[in-house]
């Protein structure tokens, strides 16, 4: 048999049945690897179903900190019956079954190249508790016991998250040892321990993190002092509103009247969340929604209004795998296209690309920021892989001499010292007017927002010039933003291969790791990550330099090589499409596999 | 095209406490067909704000699309106005409701508007007991994609070209009252007597006040037989009761004459009284309002007046237990716990 060997390179997968209390289990045996100083990288598997199917939860530990999904897995702990059997399938030659033995494995699910290591779970933790919600849950924990002896992981790091985990219910704190114990023995007294694959203490996390990225998005509008929070239940993106909620409960509750610093709605559909947005930000508010695929396509007459309207809005788009319902719980990028032109007639929407929780913070911040500096939607664009697994990610950052930037608004003094006020005229040439919140002067500022043609004194027109020269500031508005947008990310200083590679967004860790590889193997190549559109010049740079670039995306259309070919007019055979899009966090394997099948035939065929 | 009204003003033109003019109240010029309900309702809204002295730039008015949604045009230039898109005003005003506690919102929208692409919306605002004056320019109709039905037109009403209406009509009261609506009432737009202290209450309410307004459309559906034209309805026509409105500062002459009156007080110590024409009429029991108004119906009669009204009615922000602040006025000292706090926050994700 193939023997597996190797410290801090494995991935654990968990097969369960979603609902049973194990989603606990499994983190407390993530966040113990992360407590040994080892960077590891969970991924949440799971089906649009509340309870009784099966779910997994992956484990990657990298001591090389790779963050992204890898293939092949070494250990399998199978405590769902139902998925049995694809889950003996999933196990790499030479790795491990872990089960639970109480009932004996079919014969049909015994492979020849995998080790199998049974645990009576059910049958412990039968004779252990009498509550029978208890038998399930410290089920989980058995499994976790065992483990921890299988994988050599520190037994005081997981005495101590569980005492952290209990601190307010401290009678569970002893059952929960008492379940990892049992695991532990029953190892002890079966099984030779560790296995050559195993873990070892490192320094290697420092002051990171393990945070998920709706988590960081929420607190990110938390921070930037959004006061509306208008939003629709959808997976993957409800735990954004949630998030926000729950933290502005602990940080926003005036302590003199225990009143609300925030409102938060949850309004009856999503042209609703975002009809409250729009009246909200109208009036002076900083307000957001958090949705996804679904949810924007129901948004885009509205979000045509806040364009021409010209109104901010901050909409955080936490994509899923589409077109309709599609695969409501899998991951992809594969809205870009239809939020960065959303609405009907001639419209463009500024998007930003976090890649990791940290940029989920800062960048929903500086979206507030844009959307009162440029006045238009602007769409944070994360998705299911980033928004609702956790990772581990640089701490979160708030620079407190940082001031809101509330863009163009004339306070009623202004408005006295304006000889007359368009709320359309583009005074500095930057294509952004002056706006006015309502209730600010007796006398001055008023105006009619519609999403009609209108003059620059908002003056309803049907006049065909007018209109022609407002929708031509819109423009030259999208190109001030093309400087106000955080910039690309290069890997390399200046060009140095002919070759390049462009991502962007979760796709960003399999890249990275897939550039390693390469390099590895004596292919080097150039590479930037994008952040937002509109694309800077240092994007059109990028492509103009190269020969040919790899754009990495997770969708089946490579749409965000269209959007590349047509705002900035380049050659599509030079841009090569690598996509993945099953759903599944994209891995470094297929990036690699498929710019070494180009690149050599490249080769073969310039020969 | 709107266009603007003359600058000059008369010196002898009467004022109000706040030394306004009518005419400071007023919008550009309606380009509305000649003789359209909606016109008087417009007429009916600056006289309201007129008289109770609003200042402007204190009113925000919303609408959605639609002849009856152009109107904020025509009313009250000093203050912020929104059209919006078609049935979607409700959202928008929650929005800037949350957002600013302090104005006056005052909601325009047709009965396409609201009973049909924006009744989700309508119901939602109710349920939210939104602070708002929502009033429908009912015609029956749709005027400006020009006179299909709509979801208010009567049964076996016929449109212009001859178009047949098979289906009942939607009663926005009805469904109003039935939803929980705090202040319910209906007009005519013909009627500036009685249309002009229901708004002037409904300004007044905290939460959402409702007034259905039949308002005819002389272009497409001012036909005798069709309960939205001026021919129906004034001969059709049945108040539950007289109202004055009487602003909290004014001295309230209660008409002792009349045995029959009814005084409502409002939150903020105004007064609306009610001259009862109708039997029994107390608009504080939703119960009656119902009964009255089926009532009413099943005589063909159109039921016009204060229906209901909920003395007790705690609007959006109460029930959110908002800040007395505006939302829209606190700073980076209120919102922002800064980066002290962060850091604790990324301690308990180690
Ligand atoms: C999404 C959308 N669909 C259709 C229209 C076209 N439209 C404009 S106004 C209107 C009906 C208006 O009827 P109503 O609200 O009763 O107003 P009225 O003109 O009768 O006052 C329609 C269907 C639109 N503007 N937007
Ligand atoms: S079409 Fe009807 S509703 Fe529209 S302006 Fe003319 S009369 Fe009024
Ligand atoms: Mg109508």
């Amino acid at each position: 048999m193939q023997q597996l060997s190797g410290v801090n390179d494995l991935v654990v997968r968990f097969a369960n049945v979603n609902g049973t209390g194990s989603a606990s289990a499994n983190f407390l045996f993530a966040k113990a690897i992360v407590r040994m100083g080892i960077p590891v990288t969970p991924k949440n598997i799971f089906p649009s179903n509340i309870q009784g199917l099966p779910t997994w939860y992956e484990v990657r530990v990298s001591e090389k900190g790779y963050l992204g999904r890898r293939d092949g897995i070494d250990v399998l702990v199978c405590v769902n019956p139902q998925s049995m059997a694809r889950d003996v399938a999933s196990v790499r030659p030479g790795g491990y079954f872990l089960y639970d033995n109480t009932k004996k494995l079919p014969d049909e699910l015994i492979r020849e190249d995998i080790h199998y290591l049974g645990i009576p779970m059910m049958e412990l933790a039968m004779h252990t508790y009498r509550d029978p919600r208890q038998r399930q849950l410290f089920k989980n924990i058995i499994y976790v016991g065992a483990l921890s002896l299988l994988l050599d992981m520190e037994f005081s790091v997981l005495e101590e998250m569980i005492a952290d985990q209990f601190k307010k219910k401290e009678k569970l704190i002893p059952l929960n040892i008492q379940a990892l114990e049992l695991g532990r023995t029953y190892v002890r007294e079966h099984y030779a321990y560790p296995l050559p694959i195993r873990l070892e203490r490192r320094d290697l996390v420092g002051d990171r993190i393990v945070i998920d990225g709706n988590t960081a998005c929420g607190l990110g509008a938390l921070y930037a002092g959004a006061t509306v929070a208008a939003w629709y239940p959808i997976t993957p993106s409800t735990s954004v509103a949630q998030a926000f909620e729950h933290y502005a409960q602990k940080l926003r509750i005036d302590p003199e009247t225990g009143k609300k610093k925030y409102a938060v709605i949850q309004a009856e559909d999503e042209l609703a969340a975002i009809g409250m947005v729009i009246g909200a930000a109208w009036n002076g508010a900083r307000a957001f929604t958090a949705t996804s695929g679904p949810g924007v396509s129901l948004m885009n007459e509205f979000i045509g209004l806040a364009y021409f309207a010209e109104i901010p809005v901050v909409l955080i788009n936490v994509q899923r795998a589409g077109p309709s319902t599609g695969m409501p719980t899998r991951t992809q990028q594969a809205d870009i296209l239809s939020t960065a032109y959303a609405s009907h007639g001639d419209t463009k929407h500024v998007l930003l690309l976090p890649s990791t929780p940290q940029e989920c913070f800062s960048m929903t911040a500086d979206a507030f920021d844009l959307a009162d500096r440029l006045q238009t939607p602007i769409m944070v664009m994360t998705d299911l892989d980033l928004g609702m697994n956790d990772h581990l990610s640089d701490p979160l950052v708030w620079d407190d001499e940082r001031r809101y930037d509330r863009g163009k608004v004339l306070s009623a003094e202004d408005l006295d010292r304006v000889e007359k006020f368009g709320r359309y005229l583009d005074v500095d040439g930057d294509g952004i007017p002056y706006r006015t919140i309502p209730g600010t002067h007796p006398t001055k500022g008023s105006f009619f927002t519609r999403g009609t043609s209108r003059d620059e004194y908002a003056r309803y027109t049907e006049d065909g010039a007018a209109y022609v020269r407002n929708v031509d500031r819109l423009s030259k508005k999208w190109d001030t933003a093309k400087g106000l947008v955080p910039p690309a990310i290069f890997y390399q200083d200046g060009k140095q291969n002919e070759t390049g590679m462009l991502f962007f967004g979760t796709t960003t860790y399999a890249a990275l790791e897939a550039m390693d590889q390469l390099a590895e193997e004596g292919l080097q190549i150039d590479a930037m990550r994008l952040r937002a559109f509109p694309f800077g010049p240092e994007v059109a740079d990028f492509l103009a330099s190269h020969q040919q670039v790899f754009v990495v995306e997770q969708n089946r259309d490579a749409q965000l090589r269209s959007l590349l070919i047509n705002e900035l007019e380049i050659d599509p055979r030079k841009l090569i499409p690598v996509l993945n899009y099953d759903g599944m966090p994209i891995t470094a394997a297929r990036i690699r596999g498929h710019l070494v099948e180009e690149l050599t035939h490249v080769a073969v065929s310039n020969r | 095209m709107s266009y603007l009204r003359p600058s000059f003003r008369h010196p002898l033109l009467p004022k109000n406490e706040l030394g306004f003019t009518r005419a400071d109240y007023e919008g550009a010029i309606s380009t509305l067909c000649a003789g359209c309900g909606h016109d008087s309702i417009s007429g009916a809204i600056v006289q309201a704000c007129f008289e109770m002295a609003l200042e402007p730039h204190r009113v925000a008015k919303l609408s959605g699309i639609g002849c009856s949604s152009k109107t904020p045009t025509y009313y009250l230039s000093h203050s912020h106005g929104f059209n919006t898109v078609h049935g979607r005003m409700p959202s928008v005003a929650t929005g800037a409701y949350l957002a600013n506690r302090e104005l006056i919102y005052l909601g325009v929208s047709g009965d396409g508007d609201t009973a049909s692409i924006g009744m989700g919306q309508f119901v939602h605002a109710i349920r939210r007991n939104l602070n708002i004056v929502y009033i429908v320019m009912n015609n029956g109709c749709y005027g400006l994609t020009k006179g299909q039905h709509s979801a208010t037109a009567d049964a076996g009403s016929k449109t212009k070209d001859g178009g047949l209406n098979p289906f009942e009509a939607i009663d926005l009261v009805g469904l109003a009252l039935e939803l929980g609506a705090t202040f319910v009432g209906r007009s005519f737009s013909g009627d500036k007597t009685q249309l002009v202290p229901l708004i002037q209450a409904a300004m007044t309410h905290p939460g959402f006040a409702f007034i259905d307004v039949l308002s005819p459309c002389v272009t497409f559906n001012n036909k005798p037989d069709s309960t939205k034209s001026y021919d129906y309805v004034r001969a059709h026509i049945e108040a539950t009761a007289t109202i004055d409105f009487v602003p909290e500062k004014k001295e309230i002459l209660v008409d002792y004459a009349e045995g029959d009156a009814r005084e409502v007080k409002l939150h903020d110590g105004s007064m609306i009284h009610l001259r009862k024409l109708a039997p029994n009429w107390d608009p504080r029991s939703r119960t009656s309002a119902m009964n009255r108004l089926h009532d009413a119906k099943s005589r063909g009669e159109i039921l016009t007046g204060l229906l209901y009204i909920d003395q007790d009615s705690q609007d959006l922000h109460e029930l959110e237990q908002t800040v007395a602040r505006p939302l829209n006025s606190l700073q980076e000292a209120d919102l922002c716990p800064g980066s002290g706090v962060l850091a604790g926050i990324n301690a308990k994700f180690r």
